[in-house]
C-alpha cells in the first residue's frame, strides 16, 4: 500500500518546489538570526547558548579553533543538524527549525562544502546552467531551452567568477581553485540570499586567494556571505566584521583588528597560531 | 508543443547525428538496390538471406543504443537489457501466433498449436486482445516499459547503483528466463512461439516483407538513435551525465535523481522492446534463450567494444560484432567465444574509447563565439 501512496505522491509538485517571490521580510535588518541555540551530540556540548545575527548583503568572517562548533553551526542553518534549544530565524518570517533541507536550500541558504564537487564531463557553462534556478522537474527539464535570459545570466556569472575563457571547457581540466569559483558559481547559480562558505582557501596558492578574496568581496551586498575560514592572513583580507567562535559560543565580536587585539581572542586562537607559527 | 517539437529536432541540425542517418539511409538503399535490381546470379546481388540477416544486426544495433543509453550517460550498467528485449519480442510473437488462427498444425481456430498439445480448452487471459495488431504494438512498448518502470521505480528510490544494480538486472533476466521455460507460463515453454504466418495480412516468407521488415527496422533504428540524441543533447541529458558522475551533488542542485534515472531506463527498455519486435518476425521464432543473462551480457560488449557514450559507437559495435559472429561461427563455431573474449581485450587495451575513439570524432562542442549567435545550446 506504501508502495501505491508513493507512487501516487509522484505526481504532486512538492510545496518547496512551488516558486516563491523573494519571501525573505529583512525590513527589520538581520537576515539570520539565531539565539540561545544549544546543541549537544552523546553529552559534548558542541554549540552552548550560541547568539549570532547576520544583516543583509553582510559578509562575516567565522573563525575558531578546531571544535569550536563552525560546522555544526552550518549543519543548523541548513537544516542538517536538529539543535536541542534556541531559536533560529531567516529573515523576520521563516522559522529555519520547522523546514527541512530542500526547503532551506530553496528559500535561498546555498552551502558551499569545502571539497569542491563539480561535473567533471560537464563544461563551466553547462555546470552552471545545471544549477541555474529553474523547474526541475522531467518534462520541462528535458524540453528546457537555453533561451538569451537563461545566458546571459550565465554570463554574468562567469564573469564574476572569472572563468569566462573557459566557458566550453570540461570542469575536469580546471585547477583546485577555478573548481572553488566554478562551485560558488553554482551556488549564485540559485540566486541565494545567503552563502555559506566553508573554507574557500583550502589548498589554495597565493593568486588563487586573492581572486577569492575579491570574489567573496564583490558579493557581499547583493548576498550575505558567511565565511567559516582557518586562514588568518586571508581572513584579514576580507573581513568587515569577524566573529570568533570557541567551545560552541561567541568569545568575541567586531571588526578583526579590534578582535585581534582581544587577550581572550590571542588567548585561545591567534594566541596558539603565532605559536604554532613560530614552532 | 513548440518547446517540445524543438528539443525532438535538436539532433537534426548536428552533423555527427547527420552524418550518421546520411550513412544508414545511404546503406539501406545500396542494400535494396542490390536486393532488387541486380539478377540473383550476380556477384554483387544481395540475397533475400543476407537481407534478413542485415535486418537481425539492425534490431541488435537499436538495442546496443538503447543499453548505451542508460550506460553511457546515466551510468546504469544494466546487464538485463535481453529481458526488456524478448517482451517486446513475445508481444510481436503472440501477435503473430493470433495471426495464423486455423492454419496451425492441429488447425484449431483459435488456441495457438503448444495450448492445443497441453490440452488446453480456452485461451489465458493475457493472450486476449493480442489477436489486435494496434493492441500487440502498443504491448511492444508496454510490457517493457511497465517492468522497467517497477523494477526501476524500486532499484532508485532504494537507491541501488552501481555493481549491485548489475547484478539485480541479471537476475531479473534469469527469473524471467527459468519463468518463460516453463509450459504453465502459456508462452510455449522451452520452444517458444514459432511457425508464423503473416504479419498485417502479409505473407512473412516473401522476399517483398523481408525487405519491408529490413527497411523498418533501419527507420525504427534511425528514429531511435534520433530520440536518443535529442535526451542526450537536451537539458536532461546533462542532468543524467551530472547524476552519472556526482549524484549526491546532482540531488542538492535539486534534480529528483531517482526521476531522471527511471525516466531514462523506462524510454530505454521500450526501445529495447521495440528492437525484439522487429527482431522476431525475421528470424522466425521467439523463445526463453532470449532472455539469457549470457545474451545481455553480450550486449554490453557490442556497446564497449563500439565505444560507450557515443550512441553511434554502440551501432558499430552491434555491427560488427555480429557480423563477426555470423563469420566467425560459421567457419569455427568452437572458436567464437574465444574470439569475442580476444576482441574484447583487445579494444579494452589498445582502444579505451572503444571503435568510436579510434574515428578520432569527438562530440562537437559549441564554438567559442557562441554567444553572439542565435543558436540553440547544445553539447
Amino acid at each position: 500500500m506504501n508502495v501505491l501512496k508513493s507512487l501516487a505522491d509522484r505526481d504532486r509538485v512538492f510545496d518547496f518546489l512551488v516558486p516563491v517571490e523573494s519571501p525573505v521580510d529583512v525590513r527589520h535588518g538581520p537576515i539570520l538570526y539565531l539565539e540561545d541555540v544549544t546543541v549537544s551530540f552523546d553529552g559534548f556540548r558542541a554549540i552552548e547558548r550560541l547568539n549570532l545575527t547576520i544583516d543583509d548583503g553582510e559578509l562575516r568572517c567565522i573563525i575558531g579553533p578546531n571544535g569550536a562548533g563552525k560546522t555544526t553551526m552550518m549543519d543548523i542553518i541548513t537544516g542538517k543538524t536538529r539543535p536541542d534549544a534556541g531559536r533560529v530565524w531567516f529573515g523576520s518570517r521563516h522559522d529555519l527549525l520547522t523546514m527541512n533541507e530542500p526547503e532551506i536550500a530553496s528559500l535561498g541558504i546555498g552551502r558551499k562544502f569545502q571539497k569542491p564537487t563539480t561535473f567533471e564531463a560537464l563544461t563551466v557553462f553547462e555546470n552552471l546552467e545545471l544549477a541555474m534556478a529553474a523547474d526541475k522537474r522531467i518534462l520541462p527539464t528535458l524540453t528546457a531551452r537555453t533561451t538569451g535570459e537563461v545566458r546571459s545570466r550565465i554570463e554574468e556569472v562567469m564573469t564574476t567568477i572569472g572563468l569566462v575563457e573557459l566557458r566550453h571547457r570540461p570542469a575536469g581540466i580546471l585547477s583546485h581553485g577555478q573548481k572553488q569559483w566554478l562551485e560558488i558559481g553554482m551556488l549564485l547559480m540559485q540566486r541565494p540570499r545567503l552563502l555559506l562558505v566553508d573554507e574557500p582557501v583550502a589548498g589554495m596558492t597565493e593568486q588563487e586567494m586573492e581572486r577569492t578574496a575579491e570574489l567573496l568581496t564583490g558579493l557581499a551586498g547583493q548576498q550575505s556571505v558567511v565565511v567559516v575560514e582557518h586562514d588568518m592572513g586571508f581572513v584579514r583580507s576580507i573581513a568587515r566584521t569577524v566573529t570568533v567562535l570557541h567551545q560552541g559560543s561567541v568569545l568575541a565580536e567586531g571588526r578583526m583588528d579590534q578582535v585581534s587585539l582581544d587577550p581572550r581572542v590571542v588567548e585561545v586562537y591567534l594566541g596558539a597560531e603565532a605559536d604554532e607559527e613560530v614552532a | 508543443m513548440l518547446a517540445s517539437r524543438s528539443w525532438l529536432s535538436r539532433p537534426l541540425h548536428e552533423r555527427s547525428t547527420r552524418l550518421f542517418l546520411g550513412a544508414l539511409i545511404a546503406a539501406l538503399a545500396v542494400v535494396t538496390l542490390l536486393n532488387l535490381a541486380l539478377p540473383a546470379g550476380h556477384p554483387l546481388h544481395v540475397s533475400t538471406y543476407t537481407v534478413t540477416l542485415l535486418g537481425k544486426y539492425l534490431c541488435y544495433a537499436l538495442l546496443a543504443v538503447a543499453v548505451d543509453l542508460v550506460w553511457g550517460y546515466l551510468g546504469i550498467l544494466s546487464l538485463g537489457h535481453g529481458a526488456f528485449f524478448a517482451l517486446g519480442g513475445y508481444a510481436m510473437g503472440m501477435y503473430l501466433m493470433r495471426q495464423i488462427g486455423d492454419r496451425g498444425v492441429y488447425g484449431h481456430p483459435v488456441l495457438p498449436d503448444f495450448m492445443v498439445f497441453l490440452d488446453w480448452q480456452s485461451l489465458p487471459w493475457y493472450w486476449h486482445g493480442f489477436d489486435m495488431a494496434w493492441f500487440a504494438f502498443l504491448m511492444v512498448l508496454l510490457a517493457p516499459g511497465l517492468l522497467a518502470l517497477v523494477f526501476g521505480f524500486l532499484a532508485f528510490r532504494s537507491r541501488v547503483t552501481g555493481v549491485y544494480l548489475s547484478i539485480i538486472t541479471q537476475a531479473l533476466t534469469f527469473a524471467l528466463m527459468l519463468a518463460f521455460f516453463r509450459n504453465e507460463m502459456g508462452f510455449g515453454g522451452n520452444n517458444g512461439l514459432t511457425d508464423f504466418k503473416e504479419l498485417l495480412g502479409v505473407d512473412l516468407t516473401t522476399d517483398a516483407t523481408r525487405l519491408g521488415l529490413f527497411l523498418a527496422t533501419g527507420v525504427a533504428l534511425a528514429l531511435g538513435y534520433v530520440l536518443c540524441r535529442a535526451i542526450v543533447a537536451s537539458k536532461l541529458g546533462r542532468v543524467c551525465v551530472a547524476t552519472r558522475d556526482a549524484e549526491a551533488r546532482t540531488r542538492f542542485l535539486g534534480y529528483r535523481v531517482e526521476r531522471f534515472q527511471l525516466f531514462v531506463f523506462v524510454v530505454s527498455a521500450m526501445l529495447a522492446g521495440v528492437a525484439g519486435a522487429l527482431y522476431v518476425p525475421q528470424v522466425g521464432i521467439i523463445n526463453p534463450g532470449e532472455f539469457s543473462p549470457i545474451f545481455s551480457i553480450e550486449i554490453v560488449l557490442w556497446v564497449a567494444l563500439g565505444g560507450r557514450g557515443t550512441l553511434y559507437g554502440a551501432v558499430i559495435g552491434a555491427l560488427i560484432v555480429n557480423y563477426a559472429k555470423t563469420v566467425f561461427t560459421g567457419v569455427m563455431p568452437d572458436a567464437w567465444l574465444f574470439a569475442l573474449g580476444g576482441l574484447f581485450v583487445l579494444v579494452t587495451v589498445l582502444l579505451p574509447k572503444g571503435i568510436a575513439g579510434l574515428l578520432g570524432y569527438r562530440r562537437p562542442r559549441r564554438p567559442p563565439d557562441s554567444s553572439t549567435t542565435p543558436r540553440e545550446a547544445s553539447t
